[in-house]
């Protein structure tokens, strides 16, 4: 188990250098920091005495030392555009996405599973019929087009909801939360159903898939023949067993969700870090953009490495044996 | 004699499908008395696990029981509603299955699994449902019980695991076990011990078995009486000695020629010529009539009852009609 752990760490830490290294290049090759910095009638000796300023004289591999120390520190540089430091720039934004991501993500696996074990269940029942017809809509339509018609019907027809912004927050130490005011939660729905919606059927479906794999093994039928209730039977020797693949799945979606918020983010101008890297692409703001891109790289491991240790919790044949198959 | 434990009659078993439906079963009748190790024998697709799951009430959908009865202690069994049968369940009738790597739920250990059959039917505390598991894995000959019942399924071997199997199958002390080839999917040198414990534990407390193999070895071994299924009938039934010493069915008697005995020194073993037909193209008449060495014209229009022959053995076979008690 400690040598599965270190093993995985020592893998996470390579995948974090390998994109460091990529984020590194982005500076080196999309265009030349010391030309933008200076002016154009800057001298070739001011220019080269910047250049030794910022280490950027110094061998490649030096100055990408150097940045990982630095990006270890929590030193990403400075905004070009707005001149403060990326990531005090990207931790207040953070905590929009994270929340956005954190409701949407609940949702879609709290729903997700509760439908797949329903449609599952009831396999030919017509509420089934009718729920995996629409999950196809939620797999197949984009979802700048889900986000775009629900601000259509519920912003604009209907004015129930808000069609943008996150409503009031409120300050908690370093985070800015939405959940605390009225405003704030009425402000996350529509965001929150347009981000969550495709993972919902996926994982709809993928529970659906599972169940219906796991009701026709073999020791679900051995559980029937002991005369168990069909409560014990379906929640739990059924759904344990179909939840260990769905586990993997969904963990990575949560990734998913919080990286490509970007779009949901641009529609409802939701203040949060995909919006702000959006903004930093049409800017060509490079620290934002490397930053952003290490950040959903360790957003991803981590995630990833709490996904295996959870099939460690969930499945016991992964644990370490005590003496494998003894007769 | 007294009432069958088991009494099954007429049983008919039907498969829909888009090409028609297929009779899994076809007026299947035997009996099981108290404390009876029936063996079942039949080649694949015969029916011998249909009759199993038929008889506990778990056909896979959409086959359905579509004639017959089946009665426990006289009392009906095959209509009544779910909840009812499923108190009978592991609690009147146990089910041993094929596979112990596949029977148990991965996820939980043995001790859960055990604790939660014994719980739903008898209404014990968990330390009193644990101290039943310890004694049962120590009945079916799970050495170190009390440590090891914590331990989850993939730390079993396959013999071990069957073992397991059994006393889950055991655990609410039924009063049938239907034991669906349960030595099959193990190695040569287990089988025969977990045959020993099944038979053992089952006569300790005076349960009936259900044994459905093709092995007749383990059925000559076993069982006090067997059953011949062919295509979804029963072909013929009696005890064991006489049935494997004079089988009366041309069947029965193709199936025990083809046994390699160790006196015999015959190159070749005796074959059944051609294949059991298929559940869509059974022949009509006796179902056997194609490749019976003895076939009547009878044979070819009218299908053959079970007919008693006297001393607990029945045969459907017309060559045995005109003799036969039950003839008209």
């Amino acid at each position: 188990m400690t040598a599965f752990i270190l093993r995985r760490l020592v893998q996470s830490v390579l995948v974090m250098l390998v994109v460091a290294l990529i984020s590194f290049a982005l500076f080196r090759f999309v265009g030349d920091p010391v030309a933008s910095l200076m002016g154009q009638e800057a001298t070739a000796a001011d220019r080269d005495a910047l250049r030794a300023r910022l280490g950027l004289d110094q061998p490649f591999w030096m100055q990408f030392i150097d940045y990982i120390g630095r990006v270890l520190r929590g030193d990403f540089g400075i905004s070009y555009r707005l001149q403060q430091p990326v990531a005090e720039l990207i931790l207040q934004r953070l905590p929009a996405t994270l929340e956005l991501a954190l409701v949407s993500g609940i949702a879609a696996f709290v729903l997700g599973v509760a439908l797949g074990v329903y449609t599952a269940l009831n396999r030919r029942g017509w509420l089934s019929n009718a729920i995996m017809t629409v999950s196809l809509i939620g797999v197949s339509l984009p979802t700048f087009l889900i986000g775009v018609l629900l601000i259509w019907v519920f912003a604009v027809e209907l004015q129930w909801l808000p069609s943008f912004g996150r409503g009031e927050v409120v300050q908690i130490g370093g985070w800015r939360t939405g959940f605390l005011t009225e405003s704030g939660r009425v402000a996350l729905i529509l965001p929150a159903i347009t981000l969550g919606l495709y993972q919902l059927t996926l994982i709809m479906r993928l529970v659906r898939a599972e169940m219906l794999e796991v009701l026709r093994t073999d020791y679900i039928k051995f559980a029937r023949a002991r005369g168990l209730s069909n409560r014990a039977i379906h929640f739990g020797h059924a759904l344990k067993n179909t939840l260990v693949p769905v586990i993997t799945i969904t963990g990575l979606q949560l990734g998913s969700i919080i990286a490509f918020a970007i779009i949901t983010e641009t529609v409802f101008q939701w203040p949060g870090v995909g919006a702000f890297f959006i903004n930093a692409v049409r800017f060509v703001d490079v620290p934002v953009m490397a930053a952003y891109l290490m950040l959903i790289a360790l957003i991803f491991v981590v995630i990833n490495l709490i996904v295996d240790l959870l099939y460690y919790v969930v499945d016991p044949r992964l644990r370490v044996d005590r003496g494998a198959a003894r007769h | 004699m007294s009432e069958p434990l088991l009494s099954v009659r007429d049983l008919v078993v039907e498969f829909p499908t888009r090409r028609g439906t297929l009779r899994a079963l076809d007026r299947v009748s035997f009996d099981i008395a108290e404390g009876e190790v029936l063996g079942m024998v039949g080649e694949s697709g015969a029916g011998k696990s249909i009759t199993g799951s038929a008889i506990i009430g778990l056909i896979d959908r959409p086959g359905r029981i579509a004639g017959g009865e089946i009665r426990l202690r006289g009392e009906r069994i095959d209509n009544i509603p779910e909840d009812r049968m499923r108190s009978i369940r592991g609690r009147r009738i146990g089910m041993v299955f094929q596979d112990p790597l596949t029977s148990l739920n991965p996820l939980y250990t043995v001790a859960e699994q055990l604790i939660e059959t014994i719980r739903t039917h008898l209404g014990l505390s968990e330390r009193e449902a644990r101290e039943r598991a310890v004694a049962l894995l120590d009945q079916v000959g799970i050495p170190a019980a009390r440590r090891r019942i914590d331990d989850y399924p993939h730390h079993f071997s396959g013999g071990m695991r069957q073992r397991v199997v059994i006393a889950l199958a055991l655990a609410a002390e039924p009063e049938l076990v239907i034991a669906d080839e349960p030595t099959t999917a193990l190695d040569v040198s287990v089988q025969a011990q977990i045959i020993d414990v099944l038979r053992d534990i089952c006569a300790d407390r005076g349960a009936a078995v259900m044994l459905i193999t093709h092995d007749m070895g383990v059925i000559a071994e076993t069982a006090d009486r067997v059953a011949v299924l062919y295509a979804g009938r029963v072909a013929e039934i009696g005890p064991v000695r006489d049935v494997i010493q004079a089988a009366e069915h041309p069947y029965t008697a193709g199936l025990m020629g083809s046994i390699p005995t160790l006196t015999q020194t015959a190159e070749r073993l005796t074959q059944i010529p051609g294949a059991m037909p298929r559940l869509d193209a059974i022949p009509q008449g006796c179902a056997f009539n194609p490749r019976c060495p003895q076939v009547m014209p009878r044979c070819r229009t009218e299908r053959p009852d079970l007919l008693a022959r006297g001393q607990g053995r029945q045969v459907a076979c017309w060559l045995h009609a005109r003799e036969g008690v039950g003839d008209v």
